[in-house]
């Protein structure tokens, strides 16, 4: 792991990795929507409306695993003081957001035709409001860092640590279903079995590994544009001093 | 080397066991919210610790099988939710959700009657686990267990 601890290394790695992340995760994520939006069968109860599973369960585990990312690169920042961790953690906030409020918005859409509303304060719905509202602090309280940063005292940690405590949520979430009475249905998919016929579950598999590769690759695309922006910065930084430099001893010339 | 290698251990260790503490404290408030934090009472909760007629809560559970029956005016139906241990009597008026069948789950919100029944002011269907194409469906275990070794 530490072989990735020089960052023009993860550089290297990541040029030809990103692209191909994103690539192949467009043509899976494509091929599965196209394939259940248009040729998978029907649900028996709930007709077409059973299409939306294909965008809205990869959505739900993609914004689950977001945090899932921010909480063990916060580990690794927080014990190993790994330098490209809080970039990694920063870099999967920001589509771990935006899947999360895919899955809300899919999930009302969906709720409206089945169970007659668009929405209930129930312990899954609820719960995973509470995950939008952590991602939304988080992207805050990591930009407020990153100005301190650059203005020279260290504000990471505080980051890695809220991480870290949000986790908490993630198995609440997960177990929502089970432990309190709710409108959202329990989980289909446990441990090796699966109460989806095969027919709605292989497309759901292909767009989920899919929907997988476009997050490893915008994280990857994040994680190198953050560190581009380091580097502009520090450049920037050096320059600001030698040009400061320069005046100040042009300066003493005159004086003398 | 070796103080830095013991500070990661410190930290480590640290970490672990500040994440055990808030991981119990999270399981404890989550456990202590079981019954606060549920969605719904199910009947066996009705009959155990009937609330007092009037007030507003949530029933839910499934719709007994040929329990449905719409009263003359056309938008009134009278219908029986159980949970396999207990039963309460629903009456709702208005339109019900398309996936309203009986043998599926409802959630009706409304209130008790001093009689026990329940008076629905809305209802929300409740969608099972089970995703299963129309095809399937319709035909008998047999006829379906065949189609599934064929495609095998």
């Amino acid at each position: 792991m530490h072989g990735f601890a020089n960052p023009a290394r993860f550089l290297r790695l990541a040029r030809w990795l990103t692209p191909l992340c994103l690539l192949l995760g467009l043509a899976l994520a494509a091929g599965a929507l196209i394939y259940g939006l248009l040729f998978a069968p029907a649900d028996r109860l709930m007709g077409d409306t059973v299409r939306i599973l294909y965008i809205h369960v990869p959505a739900a585990w993609l914004g689950m695993g977001g945090w899932t990312t921010i909480a063990i690169a916060s580990l690794v920042e927080l014990v190993w003081r790994h330098p490209l961790a809080n970039i990694a953690a920063r870099a999967a906030a920001v589509p771990g957001a935006v899947f999360t409020a895919i899955c809300l918005v899919t999930g009302s859409i969906w709720g409206r035709p089945t169970w007659g509303t668009w929405w209930v304060w129930d312990g899954r719905l609820t719960s995973m409001l509470v995950l939008l509202l952590l991602y939304c602090a988080y992207i805050a309280l990591a930009g407020a860092a990153q100005r301190d940063m650059a203005a020279g005292s260290g504000g990471s940690r505080v980051t890695a640590i809220f991480g870290l405590v949000g986790a908490v949520n993630v198995p609440i979430i997960n177990r929502s279903v089970v432990w309190w009475n709710s409108l959202h249905q329990p989980p289909s998919i446990t441990m090796g079995k699966s109460a989806i016929d095969p027919a709605f579950l292989t497309p759901l598999l292909i767009a989920t590994l899919g929907f997988s590769l476009l997050f490893g690759g915008v994280v990857l695309a994040r994680m190198r544009m953050l560190l581009a922006d380091i580097q502009a910065e520090a450049r920037l930084r050096r320059k600001a001093q030698k040009a400061q430099m320069k005046a100040e001893l042009s300066a003493g010339a005159d004086w003398q | 080397m070796a103080a830095a290698v013991k500070a990661k251990h410190q930290r480590l260790v640290l970490l672990v066991i500040a994440l055990v503490v808030l991981i119990g404290a999270g399981l404890l408030a989550a456990w202590a919210l079981r019954n606060q934090a549920s969605y719904f009472y199910v009947p066996s909760d009705i009959a155990s610790d009937p609330p007092e007629a009037g007030r507003a809560i949530r029933l839910g559970g499934m719709v007994q099988e040929g329990s449905i029956q719409r009263q003359a005016d056309g938008v009134t139906i009278d219908f029986v939710v159980g949970d396999g241990k207990a039963v309460v009597p629903v009456r709702f008026s208005g339109i019900t959700p398309d996936l309203f069948v009986e043998g599926s789950g409802v959630v009706a919100e409304g209130h008790m009657m001093p009689d026990g029944t329940f008076l629905a002011d809305n209802l929300l269907a409740k969608h099972d686990e089970n995703y299963m194409p129309r095809e399937l469906a319709d035909m008998s275990d047999a006829q379906a267990k065949e189609v599934v070794a064929e495609t095998e």
